[in-house]
């Protein structure tokens, strides 16, 4: 790869090897009501979620669901948000609202613009404790948009082998695509 | 199920103290997305930030996350020249650090999206996150990183990764 105007050089070798792609899902022309992760080996420490959705249609936000857990007063969450202007907005789940981990709303749905996520889910496979989450993401649409950090809790101690996106409302658009990767530990 | 390593570092480069650019070129298409490590940045920048593949024009955006002296606040940018990931370092002996995730930067269907995070310790200043855009449905083939200020030094150190999906 040639780097002008510095001191560089491209790696020969490939170092690292702690990061690993699981499963890839990338929506077609019909649409899709959600993404699920299913099967997902224990092999791993972490798991980690990278993506980006459109979602036609009105206001959205992903929701996560873990092991196909839909009772929504086992899911918590945190969020501090920005909308582009004033302070940034720290918030809770309220009421029995899902986990809530991005949000969409105002995401022209006739573009071809696209949020993005990065979603950390913690010791997965841990039996002796609750799960925690983390996330990050958003979009711009060059003069609307929003960005959101959170923190999730899946009060359950199984180990997590299946993991469901979902927009709410709505569906995903074509060529949304989320990526799963294992992450090993020691 | 899973389909093997990935998170592959594919190139580094480090400031020569005369230029105010670092350049990757004839980046790979084999990934899903790429990642930049902007590590040790000590010198005077003003908010430092990427082009994609040459394009110096207003088609780039964000909307972003402060935190600093002043408390937790939110902007949106449009219509800017670059992706920013670094903010001002005004104080000597501080460094930037910025981490830029291109998503799905192969892609030739869809607007380029991604998040930045970047730190500065310079009194003032603090943490950023950003979602940006770029308006175009290219490839990203080329990032030119620019200071926007002085040159970068030799302590200025950069790594693309590549992640690639299953």
């Amino acid at each position: 790869m040639p780097i002008l105007g510095t001191v560089a050089s491209q790696f020969s070798s490939k170092p690292f090897n702690s990061f690993e792609s699981i499963a890839t899902y990338t929506v077609g022309g019909g649409g899709a009501a959600n993404i699920e992760f299913t099967s997902i080996p224990s092999t791993f420490k972490h798991l980690q979620i990278r993506g980006i959705g459109n979602v036609p249609a009105g206001a959205t936000s992903l929701t996560v669901q873990f092991n196909s857990d839909t009772t929504n007063a086992n899911y918590f969450y945190h969020e501090l948000y920005g909308s582009g202007s004033g302070a940034a907005v720290a918030l809770a789940k309220s009421g029995g609202q899902p986990l809530y981990l991005q949000y969409w709303g105002g995401l022209p749905s006739t573009s071809n613009i696209y949020g993005a996520g990065i979603i950390d889910i913690l010791d997965y496979t841990d039996t002796n404790k609750y799960k925690t989450v983390r996330s990050l993401g958003g979009y711009d649409a060059n003069g609307s948009g929003y960005i959101m950090f959170d923190s999730g809790l899946w009060m359950d101690t199984s180990a997590i082998t299946s993991i469901k996106l979902a927009p709410s409302p709505n569906s995903f658009a074509q060529y949304s695509s989320f990526a799963l990767y294992g992450i090993k530990g020691v | 199920m899973a389909a093997g390593a990935t998170y592959e570092p594919i190139a580094t480069a480090s400031g020569t103290g005369s230029s105010t650019t670092i350049t990757f070129a004839s980046i790979p298409q084999t990934y899903t997305d790429l990642v930049i490590i902007a590590a040790n940045i000590d010198i005077q920048i003003d908010d430092m930030g990427a082009r994609l593949n040459q394009d110096s024009g207003s088609n780039y955006s964000r909307t972003r996350i402060v935190g600093d002296s002043s408390g937790a606040n939110s902007y949106r940018n449009s219509n800017l020249s670059k992706v920013y990931f670094g903010y001002k370092d005004n104080t000597a002996g501080t460094q930037t650090y910025g981490i830029l995730n291109l998503m799905n930067y192969s892609n030739s269907t869809t607007y380029k999206t991604g998040i930045a995070r970047y730190v500065t310790h310079s009194s003032g200043y603090g943490i950023m996150a950003e979602v940006y855009l770029w308006r175009s449905t290219a490839a990203i083939t080329r990032i030119d990183i620019d200071s926007g200020n002085a040159n970068f030094s030799t302590n200025c150190k950069f790594t693309l990764y590549g992640i690639a999906a299953a």
